[in-house]
């Protein structure tokens, strides 16, 4: 008991971390797109109770909600949308798999030893509090980054929206029945 | 102690797996899925970052990156019934039109 309290840090993170990976293997290796889908929908929630361990109370908020709330329904609509058996290919995998994995992994060696001296080198912060404070005073995570984001990145909150915009009308037109998609092509008609 | 540079190492192992999805499967949804699995690896990073600086700003460009992503994964569903109505089929390879 008294291991588990004095390691309980380590012990999360390490739980989460494998749990996290664990449903990351599931999301690339499941045959069949809807457990892809629920793989997915894991990862995304593991990551957001690491958020929390990293101090970031809102941003696991949005992760649940945007993630796991908005994009996965997104998923799991197109997925029982168009048949099943449409999607999943006979062959799961693409053909000559075999060299694009194992760069991948010499690429994963490098990244490590990479990530490892940047992790470890460089300047460290005051500590967890500077990350609840508004105006020098100690509130709470989420009023913190609101307060920046409606400050001092006020203009690229703005031009984000233009991007939602744009997503939207671009969704709506490939999603048009209309759009000369058909096989055969309707463009030629007219 | 539980630093910066475990949170990175575990986002580059989620980043290599969203990869080796992406250039591994067939089929283009679960292509986008592993799409989602590389945001998240930066997130994560970000998120890492952010505590060990105290710097709040890690957490914003978070916050556009999950925006972003959202209308990645709008526009890609959209591609994905495009697809499907052109070639019947979500085989990524199919579509070769453009010698890829």
């Amino acid at each position: 008991m008294e291991f588990l309290t004095a390691h309980f840090v380590e012990i999360m993170f390490y739980t989460l971390a494998a749990l996290t990976v664990a449903s990351a293997v599931g999301v690339v290796a499941f045959r069949n797109p809807v457990h892809s889908a629920i793989s997915l929908l894991a990862s995304f929630l593991f990551v957001a109770a690491l958020f929390v361990m990293r101090h970031a109370e809102f941003l696991a908020a949005v992760q649940v909600l945007v993630y796991a709330g908005g994009i996965m329904v997104l998923f799991l609509f197109v997925i029982m949308l168009v048949n099943v058996k449409r999607l999943d290919p006979e062959q799961v995998f693409l053909s000559g798999k075999a060299p694009a994995a194992v760069a991948a992994g010499v690429l994963l060696g490098a990244l490590i030893a990479f990530g490892y001296l940047a992790g470890s080198l460089g300047p460290v912060g005051p500590g967890p509090e500077a990350l609840r404070m508004v105006d020098g005073a100690v509130a709470g995570n989420t009023e913190a980054v609101g307060w920046l984001l409606y400050r001092q990145y006020l203009v690229p909150f703005e031009v984000v929206s233009v991007v939602l915009l744009v997503a939207m009308i671009g969704a709506i037109i490939f999603g048009r029945r209309d759009a000369g998609l058909e096989e055969g092509g309707g463009r030629m008609e007219q | 102690m539980i630093g910066a540079t475990h949170y990175v190492i575990l986002s580059l192992v989620l980043f290599v797996l969203g990869l080796i999805g992406v250039m591994v499967r067939r089929n283009f949804i679960t292509v986008l899925m592993s799409l989602e699995l590389i945001f998240n690896a930066a997130n994560l990073n970000l998120i890492a970052f952010s505590d060990r600086l105290s710097d709040l700003s890690g957490q914003v460009f978070a916050i556009f990156i999950i925006t972003v992503a959202a209308a990645e994964a709008a526009i890609g569903l959209g591609l994905i019934v495009a697809l499907l109505r052109l070639k019947n089929t979500a085989a990524l390879d199919e579509a070769s039109e453009m010698g890829g």
